[in-house]
């Protein structure tokens, strides 16, 4: 037996933890509010909020999408849906979307009022840019938004200064039950995550629930970003470590990650949306295999090295953890448990590019990533990476070997593009024909140099 | 007045199909269709599929007592294929099981025998071989062959826009329930509740009055959920029948993307001819419309891509002819414009086109030949009320058009790797169903003895704010408060004989309806008491105020026993259509507007983003302006997303590859113009509109359309060699593929 808190009532099920936590919502507890749109988590519809107890005693509040999302990640949490914040006077959340036109058809509605409810919970400074970004994960096809950008700005102007729980159950954001869920929370019976040898390892489920949710609802699945880990993002002398469980929110959230890449924020941004980004795993991004996957393009160039424990543990490059489309250098059973990288040192740069169809929450086209070391104009260190233009997310050996020790010139990054050429082998799909993905690539690898040396070049000078 | 909806909506309590409580018993169902987009259906093997677990029964053409045939305008489309199939997701069989998830397992299970055969996926490939559903249809006026020989400047070319899908969020469903006496009780998530009663009547082998549909709402439509929310109705309402048990059947995402169709694809080309004074003196064009596998309505959707296929013009020399070709796609189906939107952008493409190659802004030609009073239109009504040049006029003072260019013009010339475009685009848009018959509509009115009163129309609210706006017409000729009225369920067996919602003219035709129906009953109670006058519930007697209250009324109405219901049928006066000239007057009135778009594209990366959208709208006398607001906010949306982010991609085996929405996209917040304002041109609307509010629901979508043209003249700021094309969506990878292309 597990138990969770939904809403405002302790619940204990023996259902599958496979199960995904839309369908234990909507058809085991009937709470109708969540919608279901595309059970992919790219539309939100579904949108519940997580809260877990963080170190200080504090319920922490996350957005996900309950449609991939295993029923177990929720095991000994707070999930909270929108009939959970219904009160018999709107909130004012709630209250806006209504002023302001921001619901039409009202599919789509229960996942933005949660999504912004989540955000005036767990927002640090209000404001209109962040706000809006808290709905980036959720799609409407009535309002065109900008109704909805006006209820955003009416609930921001609302939002308490200080915004923890009591000051929201005063004005109104939230029901006054919010106030005993940390007790609670630390009642539930603990839950253990046990150890299925056989079974699907599952880490946010960001991927596998959209590839495979008929197999994943009745089976095993061990569950491993419940295991916490702390601190997930480590700095040791000269090395950075995550653990595998590791969010991309939790990367831009950590301080040290952010003085690491001081463009965190933008880099990041580009990678799937809020709630996604709440739920999908480093590990599980770089298992997957894609060749597409933003973190590990991110971490390619970073030069970093994954740590596997199995039967013994082992390390390897990352870049040589790809052997050919979807496989990898790992036996079955070995599972990531970290990832490393050399943190970047002075004259260091970093920068991530992406282009696809919608610049957010979608899926590459082209990526890439590039760190560059440059002194005195001499091009010291430079790890290129591109996903996209192969079978597996590629470190771009020959095009970063070509570029170290020449000096930093329109000349040189011309000729680097020559090889960069040579080196890829993309394929037409649906995100994109192959002589587009050469162009844009050249284009993303240009921009690399356009943005961190904005000084140095213009884009008439490489083109 | 605001949405009477949304505070359900805002707290989840809404209920849509899928949120109705079902009955004991009920079984689910699955859809079985071909993987394949053409071939010979040689086998259905159910045997392993009808052993799984949970599996009650699974339904193929054979189990059809009636007819096998859903097809609306031609009877050419069967419910479940039989000997061949026609398209990738044409339905084959349903399997019913205890659960959902049993039946999706099945379906897995069943083993088909298909002998593929080639498809044909592009339209001009089926007219070349004599693939055409309807005859082509030719709208002309003047004679184009002579005014060329007298245009100084003729340009020729293509232009080509994709599908879209509808991707209203709520997907398709059905539940239908076994009541006593065979009489089957529908939910369905549909615009056109009747199209579901007659057609599930038709196969199912009984009268229509055995079939009752209900609609509460809908999570969007836009077109999609016009006709082919029937199918999986029907479907539902078969398995009901035979089974004697409720069925439920809701699409998932993909299924419902492989299985239904969208907006329908073109591929034209052009003619147009040009004075010096940049007049439109001659204008040719042949349409091919990509009709998918069966009629669906596309043919009524060819006709009015010929209707507007001269926007907001007037042409004195036009000859357009459309060609419904039949290919293995989906049938493609209405979608907010329902062709209109197609035909405008092939004469905007011949406008740039022009504008391009003389070296002029596209707005020079475009004003040059905005319609006036009086202009006729190729189909032969003549214009009133013609206010596309004054919405035109008002943007340009408004907005200062003339600062707004010269902002570009100095943004691209100070910046190299990003380029400003900006256009014009003005829209004129027709309401009316063109098939005249359709323009009918009945409403319901019971006062309850209490005072309060219920309202059916056969309106359906899908987002659009109908509910609201049939509540504010009641409101107001009742003279009593909103408050007072429920908007009750669409529903067949209380208002029966709908044409569906759609053609932007719901509110118009049920709202008269519905105004007339109200005013039957005032004026009833306004005789029962003598000469009194009902004034915000308060009964006056010679204009002075009485004590007289609306619940004493109705409850004295009541016991004098006067009837306190009443129903009222409304059709649009005045028009007509002649398809055998292809001449009349179609459409009520048309609606008006010119909105005028700014983007920037980022010429390293091939993206972009829109600055702003402003624009000025002949909204009439609008009565509910949120709601319609919303409507131009959300169809400009819709309508930049198909012109640039949208794209539906089937390969050459007639396979759906943006199959999801992880490959197809649509607009986002931050896809969204960065700016969107939005100006009344402040002027009456039409009398046959509802209260002279003019329709709202589909002319906003084809501001959109400008979308293409500024990222065109961004992409031309950038790269003088750029051959412009006319193909759009513009997607990330056109733009750069045109940013690069001969350099």
């Amino acid at each position: 037996m597990n138990e969770l808190i939904l809403n405002d009532r302790i619940i204990q099920t023996d259902l599958s933890p496979g199960i995904t936590l839309l369908d234990f919502v909507r058809y085991e507890q009937h709470l109708k509010g969540t919608k279901i749109g595309c059970r992919e988590g790219d539309c939100g519809a579904c949108t519940v909020l997580l809260g877990s107890l963080d170190t200080n005693g504090k319920v922490r509040y996350r957005s996900v999408t309950s449609c991939i999302s295993p029923l177990g990640n929720a095991f000994g949490k707070h999930v909270v849906t929108i009939d959970g914040l219904t009160m018999p006077q709107l909130t004012p959340v709630q209250q806006a979307l209504v002023d302001e036109g921001g619901s039409q058809c009202g599919f789509c509605t229960p996942g933005f009022a949660v999504s912004l409810t989540g955000y005036c919970l767990s927002c640090t400074r209000a404001n209109h840019d962040t706000a809006v970004a808290s709905v980036d994960g959720n799609i409407c096809r009535c309002t065109g938004y900008k109704s909805i950008e006006r209820s955003i700005d009416k609930i921001v102007e609302q939002i308490p200064e200080i915004n923890h729980v009591e000051n929201l159950v005063r004005d109104g954001f939230i029901p006054e039950y919010f106030t005993d869920i940390p007790e609670k929370l630390k009642d539930l019976k603990n839950v253990k995550t046990g150890k299925h040898t056989s079974s699907t390892v599952v880490g946010g489920g960001t991927d596998l629930y959209v590839q495979i949710p008929d197999d994943l609802a009745g089976a095993k699945v061990n569950l491993v970003s419940r295991k916490a880990v702390r601190p997930g993002i480590e700095i040791n002398g000269k090395t950075c470590r995550l653990a595998a469980n590791t969010t991309a929110t939790e990367m831009l959230e950590s301080e040290e990650f952010n003085r690491i890449f001081p463009e965190l924020n933008q880099h990041l941004k580009l990678v799937s949306s809020t709630p996604i980004r709440n739920m999908g795993t480093l590990a599980g991004n770089l298992v997957n295999a894609s060749p597409i996957g933003d973190l590990t393009i991110f971490f390619l160039a970073l030069n970093a090295t994954v740590i596997l424990s199995g039967k013994k543990k082992k390390s390897l490059p990352l870049r040589e953890f790809y052997l050919g489309y979807k496989t990898l250098a790992k036996a079955p059973g070995d599972l990531v448990e970290a990832v490393e990288f050399r943190i970047p040192k002075k004259h260091t740069h970093f920068n991530f590019e992406k282009v696809c169809k919608r610049t957010h929450l979608d899926i590459a086209s082209v990526n890439s990533a590039m760190l560059i070391k440059v002194d005195e104009n001499r091009i010291k260190k430079i790890h290129l990476s591109a996903g996209g233009i192969g079978p597996t997310p590629s470190y771009l050996e020959q095009t970063s070997k070509a570029l170290r020790n020449q000096s930093l010139t329109a000349e040189t990054i011309k000729n680097g593009a020559e090889i960069l050429a040579q080196e890829i082998s993309p394929i037409s799909d649906v995100r994109g024909s192959e002589e587009y993905k050469r162009l844009l690539l050249r284009q993303l690898y240009f921009a690399h140099f356009l943005k961190l040396f904005p000084d140095h070049f213009t884009l008439t000078d490489l083109i | 007045m605001r949405s009477i909806d949304a505070p359900n909506h805002v707290t989840g309590q809404s209920l849509y199909l899928d949120d109705l409580p079902i009955s004991e018993r009920t079984l689910h169902a699955a859809v079985v269709d071909s993987p394949v987009a053409r071939g010979k259906l040689t086998s259905v093997d159910l045997k392993a599929a009808k052993g799984a677990p949970g599996v009650i029964a699974i339904l193929t053409a054979g189990d059809i007592p009636g007819q096998n045939q859903i097809g609306g305008i031609i009877a050419d489309e069967p419910l479940f294929a039989e000997s061949e199939v026609h398209f990738c997701g044409q339905p084959i069989a349903i399997v019913l099981a205890e659960t959902e998830a049993e039946a999706r397992h099945a379906v897995k299970l069943v083993e088909l025998d298909i002998k593929p055969e080639q498809p044909v996926i592009d339209p001009r490939e089926a007219r070349a071989r004599g693939e055409l559903i309807i005859a082509p249809r030719t709208f002309a006026l003047g004679d184009t062959s002579s005014a060329f020989d007298t245009c100084k400047y003729i340009f020729e070319g293509r232009a080509d826009t994709g599908g879209q899908e509808h991707l209203y969020i709520e997907t398709q469903g059905a539940y239908a329930v076994p009541m006593e006496n065979g009489h089957l009780r529908i939910s369905s998530s549909t615009q056109g509740p009747t199209a579901v009663q007659r057609t599930a009547a038709k196969v199912l082998g009984i009268p229509m009055h055995l079939i009752e549909v209900d609609v509460t709402r809908l999570g969007g439509g836009f077109g999609g959920k016009e006709d082919q929310a029937t199918p999986w109705a029907v479907m539902a309402a078969l398995a009901a029948q035979h089974l004697k048990r409720p069925v439920k059947l809701v699409l998932h995402r993909m299924d419902d993307m492989r299985m239904t169709g969208k907006r329908h694809p073109y591929s034209s080309d052009f003619k147009i001819g040009i004075d010096e004074d940049f007049r439109i003196v001659a204008f040719e064009a042949e349409y091919y419309q990509n009709a998918g596998a069966a009629a669906d309505l596309s043919p009524a959707v060819l006709e009015r891509t010929l209707f507007h296929a001269t926007n907001s013009y007037y042409i004195p020399n036009f000859k357009g002819t459309a060609y419904c070709c039949r290919t293995n796609l989906p049938p493609n189906t209405a979608f907010r414009g329902f062709g209109g939107p197609q035909g405008m952008f092939v004469i905007e493409a011949a406008i740039a086109k022009a504008a391009i190659e003389l070296g002029v802004p596209a707005s020079k030609i475009q004003e040059a030949n905005l319609l006036r009073d009086n202009d006729e239109f190729p189909f032969g009504q003549i214009s009133r009320q013609t206010n596309g040049r004054r919405t035109w006029k008002l943007a340009e003072q408004r907005y200062d058009t003339a600062q707004l260019e010269l902002e570009v013009e100095s943004y691209n010339g100070e910046n190299a790797a990003s380029k400003k475009g900006f256009a014009r685009m003005p829209i004129c848009f027709g309401i009316s169903f063109t098939k005249t018959q359709m323009n009918h509509a009945r409403a319901l009115v019971h006062i309850y003895q209490d005072g309060s009163v219920g309202v059916s129309t056969g309106a359906v609210e899908m987002g659009q704010g109908v509910n609201t706006k049939m509540v504010a017409v009641a409101a107001e000729t009742l003279s009593i408060h909103p408050d007072r009225i429920k908007l009750e369920t669409t529903n067949t067996t209380r208002v029966a004989n709908t044409s569906p919602s759609a053609a932007s003219a719901t509110a118009d035709l049920n709202g008269k309806a519905l105004e007339k129906a109200c005013l039957a009953l005032k004026k009833r109670l306004h005789n029962e008491f003598k000469g009194i006058e009902i004034v915000n519930e308060i009964a006056y007697r010679n204009g002075r105020k009485t004590k007289l209250k609306w619940e004493e009324i109705i409850d004295t109405a009541f016991i004098n026993r006067v009837c306190l219901s009443e129903t009222a049928h409304y059709s649009t006066p005045a028009i007509n259509f002649d398809p055998r000239e292809e001449k009349g007057h179609p459409f009520a009135y048309h609606v008006f507007g010119t909105a005028l778009i700014s983007v920037t594209v980022d010429c390293i990366r091939g993206t972009y983003e829109f600055d702003y959208v402003k624009l000025v709208h002949d909204f009439g006398n609008s009565f509910c302006e949120q709601i319609d607001i919303g409507q131009i906010e959300g169809g400009l949306v819709q309508g930049l997303g198909w012109m640039t982010m949208e794209e539906v991609v089937y390969d050459e085996l007639g396979q759906l590859r943006s199959n999801a929405l992880s490959t197809y996209k649509i607009p986002d917040i931050y896809s969204a113009p960065k700016i969107v304002e939005i100006e009344p041109l402040g002027r009456e609307g039409s009398k046959l509109a509802i209260k002279k509010s003019k329709a709202v629901g589909e002319p906003p979508l084809m501001y959109g359309l400008g979308g293409f043209f500024a990222i065109q003249n961004a992409i031309r700021a950038f790269n003088p060699n750029y051959d412009a094309k006319f193909k759009a969506p513009m997607t990330p990878e056109r733009v750069l593929l045109s940013l690069y292309e001969n350099r």
